[in-house]
Formats: structure tokens, sequence, C-alpha cells
């Protein structure tokens, strides 16, 4: 499945300074595996070491949270919009 | 321009008047939003706002809580698809400080995950509300000038 990947500002620096990057996979995790596979960089901010999505990040397939769908295993359809977003706290 | 530039926040009247007043009705709560403007070098991988303000975008409060914010996700979905609308980028985040000066505490800076952005505080701490803003880059935080017009 082809999708476009939308970028946070933050995260731009380790994809060639790309806003959205199109990417491939039947599911999220296999979008992020494609996506990291070409953007090293991108690797640490989007899972972390248990392959877990990272806390930091919050990732919507269109417009739905993917924590409430099926998470890294979501699938995917040609067309989605997959938006990574920053997760964005302080106190 | 050079990596720590400090651009001048400008908010219009009545961009500073909604951030206010989205602080004031989040109370006893903090409150929160995002901004929306252009940066010096469209394109460039990492972003410097020029600090021209082009929208405000109240958000939900996740954590509901008088002592942390976190913007709620959905609201900063909506940010994003607005500013890539209108060809800007998000180029800040503000949010309130009930009983505290209008200075990042600890937490702010240790979760300040954008070195481009401008963080805006508010303090409700007095009668009237106080507005400044800063950058904070690992771990050091910086004011820059805030001008309402």
């Amino acid at each position: 499945m082809a999708v476009d990947v939308k970028l946070p500002t933050l995260l731009r620096v380790h994809a060639d300074g790309a806003a959205s990057v199109a990417a491939d996979g039947a599911t999220i995790g296999a979008v992020f595996t494609d996506l990291t596979t070409r953007f090293p960089g991108l690797a640490g901010n989007l899972i972390d070491d248990e392959g877990n999505l990272h806390k930091f990040v919050n990732v919507y397939r269109d417009d739905d949270d993917i924590r409430y769908l099926d998470g890294l295993d979501t699938p995917v359809d040609d067309g989605d919009v997959i938006s990574i977003l920053p997760a964005v706290a302080g106190g | 321009m050079s990596e720590f530039a400090s651009p001048t926040l400008r908010l219009s009247a009545e961009q500073h008047a909604r951030i206010v007043a989205h602080c004031l009705v989040g109370l006893p709560d903090e409150a929160c939003g995002m901004l929306a403007g252009p940066v010096v070098e469209p394109g460039a991988p990492r972003i410097e706002p020029t600090g021209e303000i082009t929208e405000v975008y109240p958000c939900v409060n996740a954590d509901a809580s008088a002592r942390t914010y976190t913007v709620e996700s959905r609201d900063l979905l909506r940010a994003m698809r607005d500013a890539e609308a209108n060809g800007v980028e998000l180029v800040g985040v503000w949010h309130s400080h009930t009983h505290t000066d209008a200075y990042p505490s600890d937490t702010d800076v240790r979760q300040a995950v954008e070195p481009g952005w401008l963080y805006v505080l508010v303090s409700l701490k007095h009668a009237e509300p106080v507005v400044r803003a800063y950058r904070i880059r690992e771990g050091a935080t910086e004011e820059v000038d805030v001008v309402v017009a």
C-alpha cells in the first residue's frame, strides 16, 4: 500500500528536510519499517527499545489515533495519510 | 541568520486577547494552544520562525491539570493541517502557569520537543496576565521579545 506520511518539523531533519514522505506497507508498523530503512535517523524517534510506538509521538491514520485502533498493527490502504505528531507537553 | 537567532514574537492585539482568554477560561487548570506562522527559509530541515504569527489555536489540555499540560493530539493534528493548508508552519506552543511566573518550569525545559519553536508562557499569578516567550534548546532557555500591536 502506498501512503503519504506527514512529518512534524522536528523529524524532518532526519528525512532530508521533507514535510511528507511516500512510503509502502500493509500496516503502520510496515510503513515505519520502510521509512526507517530509508531514513535511519527516524528509527529511535518512532519506535522504542521494546518495539512499541514511542510514547513521545502520536500517530494518526487519516482522522484516527492508531492507539485506539490496532497500534502498529493498524492496517493502511492506498492513499491513506499517516500523520506523526510530537507529544507537546510541559508543566 | 545564526542558529541561535532570537526572533521577536509579534502578536496582534486580537491574538494576544484570544490566548489570554483561553487561559482564563481554562482555570483552575493550565490551558494550552499552538501558534502558526512563516519561517525564515521554507523547506529548510530545521525551522526558524520569523516571529510573525498568522494563527493562534486554542487547544484542549489533555491532562486537565493545574500543574501540567499536554496538547490534545487531535487539536494538534487540526492545527498542523490548517498551517499546512495556509502555507505556514507550527512555530510555537503556549500554555498558562496558574500560580507561578511566566518562566519555563523544569518540566517545560525537559519536555521541550522542538528547538525551533517559540515557547510562550502566560502567567495568571497576578490580576493582570503576563505573556512572555522563550526559545528552549538542549536544556537552555533564552527569552525573546514579545510585541503586541
